[in-house]
């Protein structure tokens, strides 16, 4: 066993006896293969009982452990203590409500990933059937990078628009629409779009890229952000300047 | 005191409780629906399913096959109208799945396409790349937002089951925002609340997969049925216990010893194959309990690998080439780079078997119900049993659809037969009993016992003792070990005396439901003196259908270990057989 050790210095927050949050530090073993999650498992069962955070699958893809490490949202299971320096900081999710130590409400964005209908809605016209519909290896692979987000919210954690406007969809909820409306068997494209045109904040997105860059699924949100505005736009122009085209 | 009062209370938002929740919502918009879970739904683990999911579809398969993949891979300890059942309605449950909009993988012409699995005669295994589980687990999620009957509890943890009078009229659940006690008053419930695993060290399993909801039905007097059998999984990332999909398997991939010999030749699934030209049901897609004995013999015979995690043999699929594997298998790839630092395209793995599946649990019939009336039970908890002695791989995530579903229709069916309403006062009872419960933890000072190292006991004790070998010695040391265990967890003090998001009073629980489960198996392990399927006894090396052709049924009693019973399999149409997974068969 390494000798070698680093310190996490842990945001703790209890709503009950805290009136802000404080930062207590742990010193903690150093593995090369450690997730800074094992870490957390390390304080958890050896240093102090009361620390509370969230996680299942040690492998990205339940998406529970999303936090801050050393200002960046990552998710715990993957960043490697080898990684980082000695010193590492560990917060919760930015721009969410603290709801205990690492543990943020989340609230706000499971609404919103409602708002935006993300299951498919068949054409009025498609035939009642049981039967499994043909789709094509290249019709899948038009949609398929926006299906692999997990929900763990690291873009809206690094999203400078969300931390202004918490009224705004932000990546994950509007990829996920824009999922749907890019899947052969869907029709229900206008009803998404209305819902996320008439949205504050998606035209206030600069395009910072932000969102992709942290995204541990590569799934691209701020790419589908991007093809959802124009798609309005082309909407509008159709609507309003050429109304004898449908759209 | 908050008390919710629904229809039906689904306990588990995984694969299983998702799909009881849509088909509740479609029998009937009215019905009020509560779907609780102590995560958010995405983050159950059926996300974590890799492989696929198995269901008749093509030309050139018929459900005879897979009734008899499946009952012979189970050792012939399936019950075989649940198993006729389940591969009846597998097709259209994976089809449903299709039109709610899972991606799953396509042939060129756009028709589904299947991948070889192992113990499975015929291809039949649909897929998504190699994210299954995930993407089954995100459309049922997203479907389910269509319903507005469906009320979710998020992070809410189950703590009992509200019984009176034979019958089951709810639970109460820690509402993990407040840490209050909250009361559910239902006219039935579905327990969906997955495995155990996490009772032992090397698992596959997440975090969550305590045996809540096994714990939970135990104690209120459901017996635990076959829970000696236990799923190792060939290939898993020795040092994280990460899964490697069958799929690596199906698609090509071999298993190799320190010399480079593709030992399961040795072991009654020879002749070799040709590399990357799987040959069903032989070689590396032999079922999962063969290939886990395989390896253990291996081990015994100094022919594995040592590497700072134990001992190993290596899965190649280098020969796949990086095209298919980033086509086929692109999760297991990031996995292997990212956790072990070795690339499939490049380097041959190093794996071992890993704790899996629980075979055995909650005591179901056919219409998944269990003998508590209004209490019903479906997937990973649940034991029907379609999965016998050893499941095989990609039926599970088929069960959680066919079971799901139908937990739901019979639960339907038995609020139209007009249960009788609870005795206000005597819930009310039970109610208060369980907050005195988790009040007293809260009280006890001094507490000595910590719940890290009894739980590192435990999980010891279940490696030592209750693998992929056993023997009777073994098994009479972690009964005592797991029934002291048990005592001791009795003296269990929390140091968090705070009401939000406590996960150490969490734990505390937990730990509770993994020793009711690991009693069960170890128990049930000891009373089977027999080999079969995954639960195999140097002691009593052959399997026995004279005596045992039977279900165990571990019966709870307060402060004792399980009382063990019986209860004969249900024969159709297959005759206990040999099973063969030679190539050369005839």
């Amino acid at each position: 066993m390494s000798e070698r050790r680093v310190s996490l210095e842990v945001l703790r927050y209890d709503p009950e006896t805290d009136s802000e949050p404080r930062f207590q530090r742990y010193p903690v073993p150093y593995h090369e293969e450690w997730v800074v999650l094992d870490a957390l498992n390390y304080i958890k069962d050896h240093l102090d009982t009361t620390l509370s955070y969230r996680w299942s699958c040690h492998m990205a893809v339940c998406g529970s452990c999303g936090m801050m490490v050393n200002g960046e949202p990552v998710l715990a299971c993957k960043a490697f203590l080898r990684d980082y320096p000695d010193e590492i900081r560990v917060e919760p999710l930015l721009h969410f409500p603290i709801e205990r130590d690492l543990v943020t409400v989340i609230d706000d964005f499971m609404a919103k990933l409602a708002r935006v209908k993300p299951y498919l809605i068949p054409a009025r016209d498609e035939p009642a059937s049981a039967a499994e519909r043909r789709q094509t290896p290249a019709e899948l692979k038009r949609f398929k990078q926006y299906t692999l987000c997990i929900n763990c919210m690291l873009c809206y954690a690094a999203c400078p628009e969300y931390g202004l406007m918490p009224e705004f969809l932000g990546p994950a909820a509007i990829a996920l629409a824009h999922r749907y409306n890019r899947d052969s068997r869907d029709a229900g494209r206008d009803e998404r779009q209305e819902i996320i045109a008439a949205n504050e904040g998606v035209w206030d997105c600069s395009f910072v890229g932000a969102c992709s860059e942290v995204c541990p699924k590569h799934v691209d949100p701020a790419g589908a952000l991007q093809q959802v505005k124009i798609a309005s736009t082309v909407d509008w122009y159709k609507e309003h300047l050429m109304p004898w085209v449908k759209k | 005191m908050v008390t919710i009062r629904t229809d039906v209370a689904i306990l588990g938002a995984g694969g299983a409780g998702l799909r009881a929740a849509i088909a509740l919502a479609e029998s009937d918009p009215g019905l009020r629906i509560a779907l609780i879970s102590k995560v958010y739904p995405m983050r159950s683990h059926t996300c974590a399913a890799e492989g696929g999911a198995a269901g008749v579809i093509k030309a050139d398969d018929s459900l005879e096959q897979h009734f008899h993949d499946t009952v012979g891979g189970g050792d012939w300890l399936s019950d075989q109208d649940a198993v006729e059942y389940f591969i009846r309605e597998a097709p259209g449950e994976l089809v449903q799945l299709e039109r709610w909009g899972c991606p799953w993988s396509r042939d060129p012409d756009g028709s589904v396409a299947v991948r070889p699995f192992g113990g499975m005669k015929i291809k039949r295994t649909w897929y998504a790349a190699d994210k299954s589980g995930f993407h089954i687990l995100h459309t049922l999620f997203q479907t389910s937002l269509k319903h507005p009957a469906i009320e979710r509890f998020d992070e809410y943890y189950a703590t009992d089951l509200l019984v009176d009078d034979g019958r089951c009229h709810g639970l109460t659940a820690i509402e993990m925002r407040s840490g209050q006690l909250r009361e559910f008053r239902a006219q039935a419930v579905i327990i969906a609340a997955g495995g155990a695993g996490r009772m032992f060290r090397f698992t596959t399993n997440g975090a969550i997969k305590t045996g809540d909801g096994m714990a939970l039905a135990y104690r209120a007097g459901v017996p635990l049925k076959d829970m000696e059998f236990v799923q190792y999984h060939p290939t898993g990332l020795p040092n994280t216990g990460i899964l490697l999909t069958e799929g690596c398997r199906g698609e090509g991939g071999i298993l190799v010893n320190r010399s480079g010999y593709r030992y399961l030749q040795d072991y009654g699934m020879g002749p070799e194959t040709a590399p990357g030209k799987p040959v069903l049901k032989t070689m590396e897609l032999g079922p999962r309990d063969r290939l886990s004995q395989a390896f253990w013999h291996e081990m015994k015979k100094g022919n594995t690998i040592p590497t700072p995690w134990g001992e190993c043999v290596l899965l190649d699929m280098r020969h796949l080439g990086e095209k298919l594997i980033d086509e086929r298998l692109p999760f297991v790839r990031e996995l292997s780079t990212s956790y072990l630092g070795k690339d499939p395209v490049t380097e041959p793995i190093p794996v071992r078997p890993v704790v899996h599946y629980m075979m055995g649990g909650i005591d179901t019939d056919i219409g998944a119900a269990t003998p508590l009336a209004g209490l019903f039970a479906a997937g990973e908890c649940a034991c029907v049993s379609i999965n016998g002695a050893n499941r095989l791989g990609s039926n599970s995530l088929t069960e959680i659809l066919v079971f799901g579903r139908r937990a739901a229709l019979s639960a339907v069916e038995y609020l139209r037969s007009g249960p009788r309403a609870g005795n206000e006062r005597a819930l009310t009872a039970r109610t208060a009993e369980a907050r005195e419960r988790i009040r007293r933890l809260f009280e006890i000072t001094g507490g000595r016992v910590s719940i890290s190292g009894l739980r590192s006991e435990m999980m010891d004790t279940m490696e030592e003792h209750a693998g992929i070998y056993r023997t009777g010695g073994g098994l009479a040391q972690a009964c005592a070990r797991l029934s002291e265990l048990r005592e001791r967890h009795a003296g269990i003090g929390l140091n968090d005396r705070t009401n939000v998001y406590n996960t150490e009073l969490l734990q505390a629980l937990e730990l509770k439901s993994m020793l009711d489960c690991a009693e069960a198996v170890a128990v049930s392990a000891q009373a089977r003196t027999e080999s079969r399927g995954a639960h195999q006894r140097l002691d009593f090396v052959e399997r026995d259908d004279d005596k045992f052709l039977r279900h165990s049924l571990a019966h709870h009693r307060s402060g004792q270990p399980p009382r063990i019973e019986y209860r004969d399999v249900v024969v159709t149409k297959s005759q206990p057989g040999v099973r063969d997974y030679s190539g050369d068969k005839k």
